[in-house]
């Protein structure tokens, strides 16, 4: 009997797994044990209570308000609303300059495809980590000083402190406009419904987007005039060495969101370009068929089903994007791992409770936007009937 | 019958082909100027890499400084590239402070690791099983041994402060791969499991390492490892970042071989169990062999991405070829305006070379693998 026991596989089942469940047990408590020993050798803290000290070093760029006698929390914060600032940024312009080099790929024009296909290999076989510092220290560090500043119709001001962009100055009576548009937006929206439902019901078609366009700006034109003109530019001007005013871009900021964008607009060049390409031949024959011309069937046809097959590695781009992000830290733009687990590590030496929080926060990020997307995949998918 | 006067006797010389339908003209036609739009944008980008293409080309050639004993002549030339510079420091970039009578060491531990490469990928090699072994097992032995040295064999201990250049990268990569492989084999089975356990520990350590950037898994190989150890035990600085970096590969590593896995039907699996095999042999003997075939160019992808990430190692002190490719920039004999577009060009052609040659195999077995499997 004791031999068809040892053959069962349940039973062998059970006794894996309460080994391995053992043994990660035990590695688990000997790790455990050896950092509460070595931190309390080592007078590192063992909870938080560093959270809620006084952090004593500065940070140039911060969404909040923050000074070098806010707390280690704070800067946290600071970290990582840099760290979603910049994937934002990021993910926005990344996303239609992908498709456009995606379609490019697909170009019946041989220099247009040819040029497509060279962009491609090239960010897609080199480390991201060599174009960021490619960008800002041999692009951007290198633009002359502030006095000889690179000038587009001293609008726009571009030297080896930054990018300097003219600043939006909101006065009494700026809200009118944005409740104008507001109200236009809404407007939009029920009138693209009335469109649809008309559509669906007599196939006659309505410009959506001007209409929409019209609907939010003229009002919002209006709203400017009539309050009196509330909102104004600050240009950016030289004063003394440097230039005061503008909305000054740090180089920092400039090279790493050029940098992940470029980068990653190649990868999802290829998704694009091998979702468009599944799509099969039959659809664009019929839709030319029906008289869609190549415009048409692309927007159409064609897209939409492509969109099935691009949308989740598209999910996994942005992930990407939301990780790559961490390489601010070879540049110095003030992101959550430079500022958390860079410099409040270094000071505080707490680094197993900062590594938890920052990892944690980037296994949060990569979660919600998996779900979210996720969600609109379901939303896409195929309805079968 | 007589001669039929509108009846042919001898057939007219043939025409020539149209000029638009076949030759050069037609494929310009075709691929340059298909449509107004196509003909705008052919010539607008022939205009544009007439303008940017040839002052980029004399940059690298006829401008660029070839030989100088230091920065003089570069600051001289600032239109041209400091290839000098590069010819200069390449020992540097190349083995970074090992020691220069010791640089066979080096030399042998990559000229082997290249050839193994080679017999692994390389379709049809014979004895393929010996080179994975070879390449698993012994090898790395022998590197550690080659490269850290033995007082035993008469090699001087070097020690790993004093790597760096090209072939700490090579060496990080080469570890990633090494160890990667076997483990990610490992997750993606225990992902695969019946076990819930099993299943439960692969898809938490997979799920967490994929969720958290590569610097952060560095951070805590470099900072966490040492905590976690009983005081006293020491992990060498290098080998710190190469534990960050097997783990990190194996968890993507599992997700590829998962595919692979999932691919295979269901009756390989029922056909093995029902010739009475148990799950090693079922494993090794059928689903491996197949599951692996099938996704060597996602593999070969992971190891594309593998290489361009350990550049990140950097920034916990490993001195890799673009960390000496910045201490080399600090050079004050040779600073010059020229020198850092030279030393990123020549970077990235270096990264641009390995990666191109593994993403040009892996597309030459995706279409081996596609005629395969058409019917």
């Amino acid at each position: 009997m004791a031999r068809s026991i040892v053959n069962d596989p349940r039973v062998r089942g059970l006794f894996y797994q309460v080994l391995l469940v053992v043994a990660l047990a035990a590695l688990f408590a000997f790790g455990w044990r050896n950092a509460v020993v070595n931190m309390e050798a080592r007078g590192i803290p063992l909870g938080f209570s560093f959270w809620n000290e006084i952090a004593g070093f500065d940070i140039n760029l911060s969404l909040i308000d923050y000074s070098a006698l806010s707390t280690y929390g704070r800067a946290f914060w600071v970290g990582l609303l840099n760290t979603l600032l910049v994937a934002g940024i990021s993910i926005v312009l990344a996303t239609p300059l992908g498709f456009a080099v995606g379609v490019a790929r697909l170009s019946p024009n041989w220099i247009l495809s040819r040029l497509a296909l060279g962009y491609v290999e090239l960010m897609r076989n080199t480390p991201l980590l060599l174009q960021l510092l490619f960008w800002y220290n041999a692009v951007l560090k290198a633009l002359p000083g502030p006095r000889q500043s690179l000038d587009a119709f001293g609008l726009v001001l571009l030297n080896n402190r930054g990018l300097y962009l003219p600043r939006p100055v909101f006065a009494d009576g700026a809200w009118t406009i944005l409740v104008a548009g507001g109200v236009g937006l809404v407007a939009s929206v029920v009138f693209a419904r009335w469109a649809k439902q008309r559509q669906d019901a007599t196939g006659e078609q309505a410009p959506v987007g001007l209409v929409a366009a019209a609907l939010i700006l003229l009002p919002a034109v209006l709203a400017y005039f009539l309050a009196g003109r509330p909102v104004g530019f600050n240009y950016a001007a030289l004063a003394g060495f440097n230039l005061r005013g503008g909305l000054q871009i740090f180089p920092e900021f400039a090279a790493l969101v050029f940098g992940l964008v470029t980068y990653t607009a190649g990868f999802i060049a290829e998704i694009v370009r091998a979702g468009v390409l599944a799509v099969s031949h039959g659809q664009i024959e019929a839709a030319s068929a029906l008289g869609l011309k190549r415009g048409q069937s692309m927007k159409l046809i064609v897209v939409p089903q492509a969109m099935r097959l691009i949308i989740p590695p598209l999910t996994s781009q942005y992930l990407n994007i939301v990780k790559n992000s961490s390489l601010a830290v070879f540049i110095g733009y003030p992101d959550l791992v430079l500022i958390f687990a860079g410099t409040v590590l270094n000071q505080t030496h707490a680094a197993v409770q900062v590594m938890a929080i920052t990892m944690g926060v980037y296994l949060a990020i990569s979660l919600i936007i998996a779900a979210a997307l996720n969600l609109f995949n379901a939303r896409m998918a195929l309805k079968e009937r | 019958m007589g001669v039929v006067a509108f009846v042919r006797t001898a057939s007219e010389p043939d025409e020539p082909p149209p000029i638009f339908s076949r030759g050069a003209l037609a494929w310009m036609r075709a691929n340059l100027f298909s449509s107004v739009t196509s003909s705008v944008f052919t010539l607008l980008f022939l205009a544009l890499g007439l303008y940017l293409l040839p002052p980029l080309i004399e940059w690298a050639t006829v401008k660029a400084v070839w030989t100088a004993p230091d920065g003089a002549l570069c600051r001289l030339h600032q239109d041209g590239a400091c290839w000098a510079f590069i010819a200069r420091k390449i020992d540097y970039l190349s083995y970074g402070s090992y020691p220069e009578s010791d640089y066979w060491r080096v030399i042998l531990v990559e000229v082997l690791g290249a050839a193994l490469i080679v017999w692994l990928l390389w379709p049809g090699a014979p004895g393929k099983r010996f080179g994975a072994w070879g390449f698993f097992l012994v090898y790395p032995i022998v590197s550690f041994v080659l490269l850290v040295g033995a007082p035993s064999l008469d090699l001087p201990h070097v020690d790993t402060l004093m790597w760096g250049g090209i072939f700490v990268s090579l060496v990080t990569a080469l570890v990633g791969i090494v160890v990667s492989l076997p483990l990610g084999v490992l997750l993606a089975l225990g992902r695969r499991s019946d076990l819930p356990a099993v299943r439960l520990a692969s898809v938490i350590f997979i799920e967490f390492v994929r969720g958290v950037p590569f610097i952060t898994v560095l951070f805590m190989a470099n900072n966490m490892l040492p905590l976690f150890l009983p005081p006293g035990w020491e992990v060498d600085r290098f080998a710190r970042p190469l534990v960050g970096i097997a783990l990190f590969s194996a968890a993507y590593m599992a997700e590829e071989v998962r595919g692979g896995l999932q691919t295979l039907s269901r009756g390989q699996y029922e056909g093995a169990m029902a010739l009475g095999l148990d799950y090693s042999h079922m494993m090794r003997l059928v689903v491996l062999p197949q599951a692996l075939t099938l996704v060597i160019p996602g593999i070969v992808n992971n190891f594309i991405g593998l290489f361009k990430d350990t550049t990140l190692v950097a920034i916990v002190g490993v001195n890799d070829f673009l960390a000496t490719m910045d201490n080399a920039f600090k050079d004050a004999v040779w600073s010059g305006p020229s020198l850092l577009a030279t030393g990123y060009a020549f970077a990235a052609a270096f990264y641009f070379v390995f990666c191109y040659a593994m993403s040009s195999y892996s597309a030459g077995v995706e279409k081996r693998l596609a005629v395969g499997r058409r019917r």
